[in-house]
């Protein structure tokens, strides 16, 4: 993946970029190849000869590279969208997108093909690619434009599209421009030495953005590659995060499970939060929180499920029928229908980033304040209703434990935010009060005696790994009997292998795979106290090692092959990954500590000084 | 021209305008807030931000109700009907051109083509406002056109 802030690129292993939407991430595709090789359209560079290809990005960046091996040379491939700051772009006329594909000669020799085949709107609208010499090959489509700018001429291809065949020797090089245009005259971009300023200009952008991150624990290699695919998912201008960057993506290769992905979902914002400001990347978390109240004022005090990146509803569920989906997998869709569903966990969510945005310094003005307490108002009106929950299947309504949870999530940091004088005006009385009965209702009934596990409905005796998160949430101790008791429940009944496990029982019948997310959930419940900190090492190294090459994951695991499933990558993926991490951050520390303390106590009595006087202080 | 009726009308006419568009939100209708957006370009503080707003919105609202009233004259007479003309104009003027300046003019706004540095800003407002919710040129017409009515109505030549 590669992607500037505001939409993002997929590229394969055989060079072929066959994901593109732009202006948006949830813009109709100019490539989607990925999703119907025939129609979809694709941008491959890659040498005419058979090649082995291996990939990376280049040292703390977003900046990829594919290197080709044929046997008679080497040849690089480097994938961009530049990146800057806002005072460098203004300091030279950039066009409004752009995508670089530059490719270089390091060995020996290579012919390299260049494919270029564009299909604007999934490939439903008409094509003209129009050579225009100097000015690119072009292509309009209403009043926007799409140019390339390269340094060979591409001629119509027979298959669609244009092509051109270059041969290139050791140290030779050749890049190509791919610009968007909407507002204006298109700026035309140089392809010669602009493209090296503008690489080692992003290059640069990228590696000052990855040091900022604030985290020095264990698996930092990872913890900073998931921030940085991260990043490519959060929409600058809004300060949204999008759940992925494809749509219908196959939960089950060959099924119907294909979803949406390119909105944002409120569900995933605690753990955003948690992870934005855990690794110190303060002005993202607090553009997110700031969207989030920003997109919320619309239909306040009810939240919606999802929205698009400036807040508003997105849209309809409609099936693409002329595409064929990711290896047959129908049908594809675009739009989600979950727009309709009532999820009341949204609320706890909601609530809880806003806590751990005030307090990381925020401040809440008097709106924002009256707002929050509206959100509370309003669960304690309707925390006793059954709804869709964070799963959100597509059948009846339910009361959902984990749905409880977080409306007692919602109320119980409303108080504490109260107590702490952060916010005003708060009815502590029937606040606490309801926060009582969702904390009865749940050990009551959310309990089932005979399995020894929380359930996932009230009353139930089917599993789901979300009421794990009790620990996460502080609604009980991870070393609790009761949570122990649940742990050893699910990994009986959802354990799918090591590191992997199944998110809820309908999904072992559905034919899914592993939930990835649900995965990292085990390893941050451990590192919480749920187990040794071995066994949460050990978690987390399992999960971790189904990254693809690039330390990318996806929404979902095949146990059997390791495969990844459904939409790629998954923002709430590297979320979990993230929050994982910092959570066995912290039990080092904490071991460490208490380490420190034990050996201090020993020194006293045997009337020694301290061994680490500095770990007391 | 009349000076005691253009500042009692374009005061009438900017607190009725400020009303709708504050009804609009609050009926959950738009997110658009011409006050914050004005005062956010002086302090970062949000409800400083609405106070400092409001004072250069009647401000606002004065000079822009001269125009109104040097339209009239040059026309020879004030009708509501005008008014509502010279409202409609003004609106569809602000959605199509001047929403889309304000990133530029805005200290705290991000634009389109931001990214991917990431600051707290405020949305750019997109083509007719859209994206501070769908129904928000609705509202911005509607306030605007009564805003003409009333002075189109009320002012006087005397």
């Amino acid at each position: 993946m590669i992607g500037d802030g505001r939409s993002a690129a997929l590229v394969s292993r055989d060079g072929s970029l066959d994901w593109l939407c732009w202006p948006r991430f949830d813009s109709p595709s100019l490539f989607g190849g990925l999703l119907d090789p025939r129609i979809g359209g694709a941008w491959r560079i890659a040498p005419t000869e058979l090649a082995r290809s291996e990939r990376r990005y280049l040292d703390d960046t977003n900046v990829l590279q594919t290197r080709f091996h044929t046997a008679a040379g080497t040849v690089a491939l480097t994938d961009f969208m530049p990146a800057a700051s806002e005072e460098e772009k203004r300091q030279a006329l950039w066009p409004e997108q752009e995508l670089i594909r530059q490719v270089e000669c390091e060995r020996g020799e290579a012919e390299v093909q260049v494919r270029f085949d564009p299909r604007p709107d999934y490939g439903r609208a008409k094509i003209n690619l129009r050579d225009a010499g100097p000015l690119g090959l072009r292509m309009e489509m209403g009043s926007h434009l799409i140019a390339l700018h390269g340094p060979v001429k591409l001629t119509p291809a027979a298959e669609g599209g244009a092509a051109a065949r270059v041969r290139l020797k050791a140290g030779e090089s050749m890049a190509f421009a791919l610009t968007y245009t909407a507002e204006g005259p298109a700026v035309l971009p140089p392809v010669g030495d602009l493209v090296r300023q503008k690489l080692a200009l992003t290059v640069d952008w990228w590696r000052r953005w990855a040091a900022r991150a604030r985290y020095s624990g264990p698996y930092r290699e990872q913890v900073v590659r998931s921030a940085l695919a991260l990043k490519l998912m959060i929409y600058a201008p809004s300060g949204a995060m999008i759940a992925a960057p494809t749509t219908s993506l196959p939960e089950r290769v060959g099924g119907d499970l294909n979803w949406d992905y390119r909105f944002c979902w409120l569900r995933d914002a605690a753990f955003t939060a948690r992870a934005l400001f855990g690794l110190g990347y303060q002005d993202e978390a607090e553009a997110f929180v700031s969207w989030m109240l920003h997109a919320t004022r619309l239909t306040r005090p009810e939240l919606r499920v999802i929205y698009d990146v400036y807040g508003e509803r997105n849209p309809e569920e409609t099936e693409l029928r002329h595409l064929q989906g990711y290896a047959g997998s129908r049908p594809v869709r675009i739009g989600n229908a979950t727009r309709d569903q009532l999820q009341l966990d949204v609320y706890g969510e909601v609530i809880e980033a806003v806590a751990r945005f005030v307090e990381s310094g925020g401040k809440l003005d008097r709106e924002t304040q009256k707002m929050l307490r509206h959100f509370g108002e309003y669960v304690c009106r309707h925390w006793q209703e059954p709804d869709n929950g964070i799963w959100e299947p597509r059948d009846e309504r339910q009361h959902h434990t984990h749905s409880r949870l977080m409306c007692w999530v919602a109320l119980d940091r409303l108080l504490k935010m109260h107590s702490e004088g952060w916010i005003s005006g708060i009815p502590v009385e029937p606040f606490t009060r309801h926060r009582e009965q969702i904390r009865r209702d749940i050990e009551g009934r959310g309990w089932n005696a005979k399995l020894e596990s929380y359930t996932q409905v009230l009353g139930g005796d089917t599993l789901d790994t979300t009421v794990l998160l009790m620990a996460f949430h502080d609604f009980d101790e991870a070393s609790s009997w009761r949570m122990q008791r649940t742990y050893q429940r699910h990994q009986e009944r959802l354990g799918a292998g090591p590191g992997l496990i199944y998110r809820y029982e309908k999904s072992i019948e559905g034919g899914e795979g592993a939930f990835a997310l649900c995965c990292f959930w085990i390893a941050d419940f451990l590192a919480r106290g749920g187990g040794r900190l071995a066994e949460a090492h050990d978690a987390f190294a399992h999960t971790a090692a189904h990254a693809n090459d690039l330390g990318l994951f996806a929404e979902e695991i095949d146990p059997k092959t390791g495969d990844a499933l459904g939409n790629f990558p998954q923002a709430f993926t590297h979320v979990g990954l993230i929050n994982a991490a910092l959570s066995l951050a912290e039990r080092e520390e904490r071991e460490r500590s208490h380490d420190a303390v034990r050996r201090d106590g020993a020194a006293r009595t045997e009337g020694r000084e301290p061994l680490l006087p500095e770990a007391r202080r | 021209m009349n000076v005691g009726s253009w500042l009692l009308w374009g005061f009438v006419s900017t607190v009725v305008l400020t009303a709708i568009l504050a009804g609009s939100q609050g009926l959950g209708m738009t997110r658009m807030n011409l006050p914050y957006l004005l005062g956010t370009m002086v302090t970062p503080d949000r409800d400083r931000a609405k106070l400092i707003g409001v004072l250069i919105h009647f401000v606002n609202g004065w000079l822009f109700s001269l125009v109104y009233i040097a339209a009239f004259h040059a026309w020879g007479m004030a009708t509501w009907w005008l008014g509502a003309v010279t409202g409609l104009v003004h609106a569809s003027f602000l959605l199509a051109v001047g929403v889309t300046l304000l990133p530029a003019l805005h200290p705290r706004m991000a634009n389109e083509q931001y990214g991917p540095t990431v600051v707290r800003q405020l949305e750019p407002p997109g083509f007719l406002a859209l994206h501070y919710g769908t129904r928000t040129p609705i509202s911005i017409l509607l306030a605007h056109v009564v805003f003409g009515i009333i002075l189109g109505s009320f002012y006087s030549f005397d």
